[in-house]
């Protein structure tokens, strides 16, 4: 316990004095949400389900953008760095148990996005005037649950990618394309039925459901089973491709 | 009972043996150095010995454990200097040593071992911002902050200025007077010979000479002759130079050449050390 809180602290240091991840992952989500929220006005017409506040349609769809980043696009690119630079290979030889470790990081992540989450909220309640939510509770639950499948997703994903350098252009190249497909950047609505049928099967497509429900309805995140279950099955994956190809030694020699 | 006991080492990769049949003992308190090549194995024995590789065949000890079913205190009482390595580019030198203490159950003062890699006009830098020798102290630092009995020293001097060498040589000498034992690897007999109580050289996976340093560097000196003929540099090695030098001058003079950037010298102890791997594998 006392290595596991110590492991914390550790991780958020390293975390906040990142400039690229507090930049890249943490500042990208609010400084989009200023720019889309001075672009999208008014409403969702002929779309009842969106008939809400365009500012307030953008918060709950950056909420889950902003998962992507921090736990996912964000972990994975960290634990390549970390892995290729035999920083894993280190801590592997100190008494740093291999579970601790994957447990604080873990929680680190939920604790980052848990402060993205409360600045999101922040930002559009000062800016657009948006509410806060209803639903303290069903919140919490997406930030933890969205936070894990994610942190899942992102520590599978690290083992498929080799090489440091590389390692944000990759993912990026995932994120990107699945947050505009899903709706993180907006309602999809008026995309071509391709696109859409595509979105339908990324992972993102159903948090956006869990924060829309939540925050838009105010709906109990307990009514939305198929989108926690969908999410709770790519966690799973994440897992199983973690399990196989996670490595505490450099990649490339 | 020994600190570390190997015998019948094997490591391959794919078709390439890279050890093939090591054996040696270390006693607790022993310096003992691996010396040889580039190539040689010596990062291959001692990262089986760490618990980073598995083996494929021979009997490993390590401060009673086997490394690849390691006990729980085993990674307390180890510190580990890898070849390469780096640490998190944003601590500085004293939290990336704090870090590490936390890890331990019963640590060094942090203090007390940057002053000890002579880090302490650096201790609130950020690691990104050290000199490579720098880092590589930073390295050595972390190694020892857990207190550990056997410390493993990959190439620890690698890039290190002649007077850092000369501090971490007194400070692998202080774990020493500490009862530490050390493992250590280099490509530098003078670092063998300066620290190491007992030598290994490997060459091509195979231990060719074990002995203290003494013994290793006592076969006969020959001396170097070079010089360049036709723009193609010619180096011989005797034990009669008096005798070589004077044929060679003498049939310069007779063709009327002159014997071009000719040079004499004793060999190093490098040249010494390299001249019996060499003639080790030939054999
Ligand atoms: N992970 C690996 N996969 C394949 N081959 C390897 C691997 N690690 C080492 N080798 C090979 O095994 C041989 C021994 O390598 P090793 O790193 O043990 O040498 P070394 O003595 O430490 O050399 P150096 O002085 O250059 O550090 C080399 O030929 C190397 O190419
Ligand atoms: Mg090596």
């Amino acid at each position: 316990m006392r290595m596991f809180l110590h492991q914390i602290r550790t991780e958020q240091k390293l975390y906040w004095r990142s400039r690229e991840s507090a930049v890249f992952t943490f500042i990208f989500p609010l400084m989009l949400f200023v720019l889309l929220g001075s672009v999208y006005k008014g409403r969702y017409p002929g779309a009842p389900y969106y008939d809400k506040p365009a500012p307030q349609i953008l918060l709950a769809a950056l909420l889950a953008y902003g998962c992507a980043m921090v736990a996912f696009a964000g972990l994975a690119i960290t634990l390549v760095i970390r892995r290729e630079g035999s920083l894993l290979k280190r801590l592997r030889a100190t008494p740093l148990p291999p579970l601790t470790f994957v447990a604080s990081l873990l929680a680190s992540t939920l604790v980052v996005f848990g402060i993205e989450t409360i600045a999101l909220f922040l930002l559009g309640r000062v800016v657009y005037g948006t509410p806060f939510p209803d639903r303290i509770g069903s919140i919490a639950g997406i930030v933890v649950i969205g936070g894990i499948c994610f942190a899942a997703m992102g520590v599978g994903l690290s083992g498929f990618v080799r090489s440091a350098e590389g390692s944000s252009a990759v993912v990026n190249l995932i994120v990107l394309p699945m947050a505009f497909l899903t709706g993180s950047f907006g309602p999809t609505l008026h995309y071509p039925h391709v696109l859409r049928v595509i979105g339908e099967v990324l992972p993102l497509k159903y948090l956006v459901d869990l924060t829309n429900a939540v925050y838009l309805h105010g709906e109990s995140l307990w009514s939305q089973p198929k989108a926690i279950g969908i999410l709770a099955a790519w966690g799973a994956a994440g897992l199983v491709g973690a399990f196989f190809r996670f490595r505490w030694e450099p990649r490339e020699g | 009972m020994p600190a570390i006991e190997v015998s019948g080492l094997r490591k391959a990769y794919g078709n390439l043996e890279a050890v093939r049949g090591v054996d040696f003992a270390i006693e607790e308190g022993e310096v003992f150095g691996l010396l040889g090549p580039n190539g040689a194995g010596k990062t291959t024995t001692v990262e089986i010995l760490e618990g980073y590789r598995r083996r494929d065949a021979g009997e490993v000890r390590v401060l009673g454990h086997d490394p690849e079913r390691p006990g729980p205190d085993f990674r307390e009482r180890i510190g580990v200097v890898l070849q390469q390595s780096q640490l998190w580019p944003n601590l500085t030198v004293r939290e990336t040593h704090a870090v590490f203490a936390g890890y331990y159950r019963a640590p060094r003062d942090v203090d007390e071992v940057i002053e000890l890699v002579g880090l302490t006009e650096k201790r609130d830098a950020r690691a990104k911002t050290l000199s490579g020798g720098q880092k590589r102290r930073l390295d050595l630092g972390v190694a020892l902050v857990g207190d550990p009995e056997l410390v493993f020293l990959d190439e620890p001097t690698t890039g290190f200025d002649p007077a850092a060498r000369r501090a971490a040589w007194e400070m692998i000498r202080s774990l020493r007077s500490l009862g530490k034992t050390v493992l250590l690897t280099t490509h530098y007999l003078d670092e063998a010979e300066q620290l190491a109580d007992r030598v290994a050289v490997l060459r091509d996976g195979v231990i060719v000479r074990v002995g203290t340093p003494r013994e290793l560097t006592s076969s006969d000196l020959e001396v170097e002759i070079r010089y360049r003929r036709s723009g193609e540099e010619v180096v011989l090695r005797t034990t009669e130079p008096t005798r070589v030098l004077n044929e060679l001058t003498a049939d310069a003079l007779a063709r009327g050449e002159e014997l071009e950037a000719l040079e004499v010298r004793r060999p190093t102890l490098e040249d010494v050390y390299l001249g019996l791997v060499e003639e080790e594998t030939e054999a």
